[in-house]
């Protein structure tokens, strides 16, 4: 009999986001990732910088001092090649912290996209190259092979599992979302739909959002959260299943909570207590799938995701704005491809990462206070203007490839 | 001749049309000797003006006048300024009150012939001017309330001052035949009263300009693969009618597939546009410039085929002459004065958005149309000039003149 345990699956990201960027810069400048105001929210480099402080450094310290304290301790976390080129960039040692992490043989590397893309809803060869991209990237950097495969923003359904079975991935991860659980819970492996090997990971929205999201805010009744009272709300939760998989952002962790907020020593003092009972445990994502049998099918034919209280695409896709960004981007994509110009086609990939996409949200009421505090824009207006020049600047870049017009 | 002129703005501190009207009428008629005393509601340097005297009526900043909206009186009881060393200056009305008093000021060592207001901002100083004058007040009105609140019914304070301002003057100048017909029709004015004169084009100041082709790189590169490029360059407001623009733009989309329609400057419009180009599904080929002057603003005329001037109410519209001297073929709404000038050009209704599109598509598909509307309309704008305009008005200035004394 297998202990329980919790799978801790952490993401980490950071996108290139576009300057201000006119359309004076149009078919003239091609530099749409770097703003050059230090003090923009635009500027990649400083929010790296700004960022690594806050959440990379001390997490990671904390992670590994994890690691050593706690022989079962274990994590699986999934990073971005955009972030990953980020920190190559301007934050190596950041890189060399993530090295060391996984050097334990206790952090496994999820699969995902390397562009954080939406690529999956408009093309499956494009889709294949980033998944490709980023499992080469992986190896070449940490000397791993990855397993369990995750969609941008957990974005799930029927046919992403099909595929990712297809493709050789032993996990899949996806959003515990209750209209589709239905009674059921979300603390078991599940097979999905039209699949036969492929284990279904569905993350426990409560107890991660209690970390992710509510435990800073003092108008929750649980404020402050302490590690014992999370403990037991952890032991009450695997009452029905063996596992409480905790999705969340890696950023939570000093970013969108501060260390003010008391959230490390809360994650250290929560997995020593986890920890001081012998029937506890930690899994990473391929153990989970390992050390378990689904339990039972579990089908999602409409895309389901782990953002806002809709958990659909509409954060991204929702207005006219977003679909229209995303159309014009991807119709591109024959004519980039053809060009073979490996800095074309890289910047072309970079826009398709789907924050950008996400700033041009336009859903201010519930959820869109979460909007407004992630976007350096002034509007989603302004998001979509800087975005579609830079679509346009690509399409030129197209037309004026091989010295046609150049 | 001695003339107070109450004016608004004057370029480079110019927000529209009216400061360069302004600026072209005084330079025309002290060329043929008018003393001149022009007041304008801000401080700032004109260089380029050594024609005649300037008269600061506040020490605010021109940027502060802007905020205040010169053109979009729907403000003009917001408080947008700050400081107390400001007075009663924090809001438009405060700064009009500042207005009459300097000029009942300036009236202490000034003696004019005539008084010559321009609009309902500077109206309540040119009815003080004359009451503490003596000299006869002349109204020019370049925009009625009606025409800046488009298809709304606009401000009331403002619409009253408009009516006092009508009632008081001596003799009034329309710009247009629509503004005369605006005037009689809506504010009861006796037509006998109001006199016609159309603003011109000065050629001159466009002389020593050559167009670089680079400001607008894209759209070159799109015209040289045979795209049309159909331009407007105004305030994104209400009155401009660029909602029905766009949709005439995506109706002739559909029939014609390569247009690029550049949205030259911006406006409390430009979201809901921005979000419109989406929803029509034409956002690749709406481009938004923000606010142009110098170089990008002259560049979007000399990238454009086509001009529109799509406004609901236009008293006049010097663009689309500015536009005709640049080689686009033009079309305006039937509600635009400057068609009473021009000849060789295309007219619709602002709402008739198939018409529109019908005369895009005509356009863009024939290049002799195009070449017979550009190469005619040179002849039409050439007959009018600032010099007959101020002919026109030193004439009005003697008869009012002989009349208040006699």
């Amino acid at each position: 009999m297998s202990k329980r345990g919790v799978v801790l699956y952490l993401h980490v990201h950071q996108p290139l986001r576009v300057r201000k960027y006119s359309i004076f810069d149009t078919a003239t400048n091609h530099d749409y990732f770097s703003d050059p105001d230090f003090a923009s929210e635009r500027n990649n480099q400083a929010v790296l910088q700004k960022v690594a402080d806050k959440s990379y450094r001390p997490m990671n310290a904390l992670l590994l001092k994890m690691l050593q304290q706690h022989p079962e301790f274990k994590v699986s976390l999934s990073i971005t090649g955009t972030f990953i080129e980020q920190c190559e960039q301007w934050a190596p040692d950041v890189l060399d912290s993530f090295k060391e992490l996984v050097r334990t043989g206790r952090v496994e590397i999820v699969s995902e996209t390397y562009y954080h893309s939406l690529a999956f809803f408009y093309s499956r060869d494009e889709f294949e190259r980033q998944v490709d991209t980023h499992r080469q990237k992986i190896r070449e950097l940490f000397g791993v092979e990855t397993s369990v495969f995750r969609n941008t923003e957990l974005a799930y359904n029927n046919e992403l599992a099909q595929w990712a079975e297809g493709y050789g991935f032993k996990g899949i991860l996806a959003e515990g979302w209750d209209p589709i659980l239905g009674w059921r819970s979300p603390n078991f492996v599940y097979r999905p739909e039209g699949t036969q090997n492929i284990g279904l990971l569905l993350k426990n929205y409560r107890l991660s959002d209690d970390v992710a999201f509510r435990f800073s805010n003092k108008a929750w009744e649980a404020w402050p959260l302490h590690a014992d009272t999370y403990h037991a709300w952890m032991d009450a939760s695997l009452q029905n299943g063996p596992i409480a998989n905790l999705f969340m952002d890696y950023e939570t962790f000093g970013e969108h909570q501060w260390e003010d907020t008391g959230i490390f020593s809360f994650f250290e003092a929560f997995i020593g207590q986890w920890l001081s009972d012998p029937n506890n445990t930690f899994y990473t994502v391929s153990e989970a799938v390992d050390a378990f049998d689904a339990q039972g099918e579990v089908s999602m034919p409409h895309t389901v995701t782990w953002a806002d209280t809709e958990r659909d695409l509409t954060a991204w896709l929702g207005n006219s704005m977003q679909q229209e960004a995303l159309r014009h981007l991807y119709d591109l994509e024959h004519d980039v491809m053809l060009t073979n110009d490996i800095d074309l086609i890289g910047d072309w990939r970079r826009l398709q990462t789907s924050d950008h996409v996400y700033y041009m949200c336009t859903k201010w009421f519930n959820d869109g206070d979460v909007h407004a505090y992630f976007s350096p824009y002034e509007s989603p207006y302004d998001a979509f203007l800087y975005f579609m020049n830079a679509v346009r600047d690509i399409r030129w870049r197209v037309m004026t490839h091989g010295g046609f017009y150049g | 001749m001695n003339i107070l002129m109450l004016g608004w703005e004057l370029p480079p501190h110019n927000s529209g049309g009216l400061g360069v009207a302004c600026y072209h009428m005084s330079k025309a008629l002290a060329l043929k000797g008018a003393s001149i005393d022009f007041v304008v509601p801000y401080k700032a340097t004109h260089p380029e003006i050594d024609f005649m005297r300037i008269h600061s009526a506040t020490p605010l900043s021109p940027l502060h006048r802007y905020g205040m909206g010169a053109y979009d009186s729907k403000f003009f009881e917001e408080s947008l300024l700050g400081g107390e060393e400001l007075g009663d200056v924090r809001d438009i009305r405060g700064v009009q009150r500042k207005y009459v008093r300097y000029v009942d000021q300036l009236l202490d060592t000034v003696q004019p012939d005539a008084i010559h207001a321009h609009d309902w901002l500077t109206i309540e100083a040119g009815m003080h001017a004359k009451q503490k004058s003596g000299a006869p007040l002349i109204v020019h009105v370049h925009a009625t309330e009606f025409d800046r609140s488009g298809e709304e019914y606009g401000n009331p304070v403002v619409h009253e001052i408009e009516y006092q301002g009508l009632m008081m003057a001596d003799r009034i100048i329309a710009v247009s035949n629509i503004t005369k017909s605006l005037i009689v029709q809506r504010y009861g004015i006796p037509a006998d009263k109001v006199e016609v004169i159309h603003n011109a084009l000065d050629v001159d100041s466009f002389a020593n300009y050559t167009y670089d082709d680079s400001t607008y790189r894209y759209l070159e590169t799109l015209k040289q693969e045979g795209y049309t490029i159909v331009a407007t360059v105004t305030r994104f407001t209400i009155q401009k009618g660029l909602t029905h623009f766009l949709k005439a733009a995506a109706r002739a989309s559909e029939k014609y597939d390569k247009f690029v329609f550049l949205l030259a400057g911006d406006g409390e419009q430009r979201d809901e546009l921005l979000r419109l180009s989406a929803d029509f599904g034409i956002a690749d080929k709406v481009v938004f410039t923000g606010f142009v002057r110098g170089k990008q603003w002259r560049d979007a005329y000399s990238v454009a085929d086509v001009f529109v001037m799509s406004s609901v109410s236009e008293p006049f519209g010097l663009t689309a002459l500015e536009a005709a001297h640049h080689d686009n073929a033009v079309i305006v709404t039937r509600q635009s004065g400057v068609g009473e000038v021009l000849h060789s050009i295309f007219r619709y209704d602002f709402w008739d958005t198939d018409v529109l599109a019908d005369q895009l598509v005509g356009i863009a598909a024939s290049r002799s149309l195009k070449y017979e509307l550009t190469q005619s309309v040179k002849h039409e704008y050439a007959r009018i000039s600032w010099a007959s305009v101020a002919d026109r008005c030193l004439q009005l200035y003697q008869r009012v003149k002989e009349k208040a004394y006699a």
